[in-house]
């Protein structure tokens, strides 16, 4: 294998007594997509953080295309295009200004920018805003513009932190097409997010981090095939005769896991198990058989749902 | 390989200075085209005002004054100083409270420092944007008492450069002392340095008025330096002491330029 364009060794970030993350390890191939999925508060954005090198680390190494950012912060940076959780725009200024002077930031010629924002107008579906200030947007709008400026420079590596947060159905899909088509022309993707269905989506290999550790690696089918079985059976009995029956139904199945509103019984075929429910005069009110996702991983490796 | 990459291996460049502190301007420039013009236009105003007012207000009373050796018109006398006071305005108006906005409020420093730009790029171009204001304000000033007839000779245009020095260090120690400023509370702490220093600085009259220890006071700051470099300069009047005055700003702009990418790089790359 070729040498990993991102490598990070015991990475640990510490703000005044708190570990937000704890000598987490991962490499990123070049041309991957990568994901970092967790909870709130799990040190993703932290992580993001140090990768771009606008946060130092407290220990640890981290090296992007064989340099340390914290050494060579505006070398590296040159590499990255990078989507902040917030949306950071140029409050004072118009959508086109935002994408040019973005540019202007990173150096580029002011043609050659002026030809990449009609690209990244249409990318964003800005064009009738071209002249808007940026105050006056909509927050899908924000986000959809802090993205496409991420691309003005035409990135090897794109960081995004929460790409789809704030985003309608619609801008969402048509955001993961987009960067399906990067990822085909070699950019190197490193997201963060806490939606599964994007993280099976995007990600060919991700990390399920909780309070700044990694439980797990691998790809999303993997670790589903990993950590959980093939179905899923969901079934709701009402609150209080969920802990009633609990007991006899974690007997049928390989595992169970109870939440405040209903059971999650994990089998190989749902639909024989909710059979031998019903064989056993159980009645639930309401069921649904699924495939696993990598929410039931993260269950099953925090013991919490990812979503509350 | 990208363009952007291209540019920045061209370039050596550390983890504090991408050497492209003029994007700053560019970026000034668009932010100003749209911006109101209400305090360019007040900041401009002030000293002109006080030309006017105390030039032919007291200047009346006062007649002529006594300085260095040489009597002049009164209003004659205050006009370097003020040139030199409408410089600071200039510089400190975009140093202090507009940097203070864009450290706490848009935060688009930190913005900037997710780009290539390093905090040095930062601190010389906001800085550079800031000594340009009080270059146009002390420009607008020039003309205003040219027009006036209160110019002496011909080497009263050299005084610009000297204010623009004025200028750099002022813009350069304001935007300084507001990295370290947190609340709008702390701010309002620059308005009471200013006041004083503006009017006791010996601008509207020389200060060996003054017992012995205040003027000693007065020549520690920096507007008294500002001041009578500007005016050795408009009345071509240049001796030894001039190249105190320029070491104490050249002191100024890189003592402020060292802090200020400092700071930046504290606050914003933890
Ligand atoms: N500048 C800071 N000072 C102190 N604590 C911080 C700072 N930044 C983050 N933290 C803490 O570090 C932890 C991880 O935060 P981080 O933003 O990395 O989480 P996250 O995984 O991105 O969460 P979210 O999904 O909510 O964005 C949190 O407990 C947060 O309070
Ligand atoms: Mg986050």
């Amino acid at each position: 294998m070729s040498k990993p364009l991102i490598s990070v060794r015991g990475l640990t970030k510490v703000f005044g007594d708190f570990t937000a993350v704890n000598g987490i390890n991962f490499d990123v191939a070049k041309g991957e997509s990568f994901g970092l999925l967790g909870p709130n508060g799990a040190g993703k954005s932290t992580t993001m953080r140090i990768l771009a090198a606008t946060s130092t680390r407290t220990s640890g190494t981290v090296e992007i295309l064989d340099k340390d950012p914290e050494k060579f912060g505006p070398l590296v940076r040159a590499h990255l295009g990078i989507v902040p959780q917030e949306d950071n725009l140029d409050g004072e200024l118009t959508v086109t200004e935002n994408l040019f002077i973005y540019g202007r930031y990173f150096g580029l010629p002011k043609k050659f920018i002026k030809a990449k924002i009609e690209e990244l107008l249409e990318f964003a579906q800005l064009e009738e805003k071209r002249d808007v200030k940026v105050q006056a947007l909509s927050g899908g709008m924000k986000r959809r513009l802090t993205i496409a400026r991420g691309l003005v420079s035409e990135p090897d590596i794109l960081l995004l932190d929460e790409p789809t947060t704030g985003l309608d159905p619609q801008a969402r899909h048509i955001l993961w097409d987009r960067l399906f088509r990067l990822k085909e022309q070699g950019v190197t993707l490193v997201l963060t997010t806490h939606f599964m269905d994007e993280a099976e989506q995007l990600c060919d290999r991700l990390v399920v981090m909780d309070k700044g550790a990694i439980m797990a690696e691998g790809s999303p089918q993997g670790l589903i095939k990993q950590y959980s079985s093939k179905e899923v059976l969901e079934v709701r009995f009402g609150s209080d005769r969920n802990k009633e029956v609990a007991p006899q139904l974690s007997q049928m199945c390989e595992r169970m896991e109870t939440l405040p509103d209903r059971l999650l019984m994990y089998t190989e075929d749902g639909e024989k198990l909710l059979e031998q429910i019903a064989a056993a005069k159980l009645h639930p009110t309401t069921s649904l058989v699924r495939r696993s996702s990598l929410e039931d991983v993260f269950l099953r490796l925090t013991g919490r749902t990812l979503i509350e | 390989m990208s363009a952007a990459v291209e540019v920045a291996e061209k370039k050596k460049s550390s983890a504090m200075y991408a050497g492209r502190p003029y994007v700053l301007l560019e970026r000034g420039w668009l932010a100003f085209r749209s911006s109101t013009w209400i305090p360019v236009v007040t900041g401009f105003v002030e000293p002109v005002l006080f030309l006017l007012a105390f030039g032919y207000g007291m200047g009346n009373l006062v007649g002529d004054v006594t300085a260095g050796g040489t009597t002049i018109d009164y209003t004659l006398f205050i006009a370097p100083g003020l040139l030199a006071n409408s410089a600071m305005n200039g510089a400190i108006y975009d140093s202090t409270w507009n940097v203070f906005w864009k450290l706490n409020e848009s935060k688009l420093y930190k913005t900037m420092l997710s780009t290539p730009l390093g905090p040095l790029d930062i601190a010389l171009g906001e800085i550079s944007w800031a000594l340009i204001r009080g270059l146009v304000y002390s420009l607008g000033f020039l003309t205003v008492v040219t027009v006036l007839g209160l110019t002496p000779s011909v080497w009263a245009l050299l005084a610009i450069p000297a204010a623009s020095l004025v200028a750099f260090g002022f813009a350069s120690f304001g935007m300084a002392v507001t990295s370290y400023f947190k609340t709008y509370q702390q701010m309002g702490f620059i308005n009471i340095i200013l006041l004083p220093m503006t009017l006791f600085s010996g601008s509207l009259y020389p200060i060996s008025v003054y017992p012995d220890w205040v003027e000693k006071i007065i020549m520690v700051l920096p507007l008294w330096h500002g001041i009578e470099l500007v005016r050795a300069f408009w009345f071509g009047n240049i001796t030894s002491g001039v190249l105190v005055h320029i070491a104490y700003f050249v002191a100024m702009i890189a003592a402020g330029l060292f802090v200020t990418s400092r700071r930046l790089r504290a606050l914003f790359l933890r």
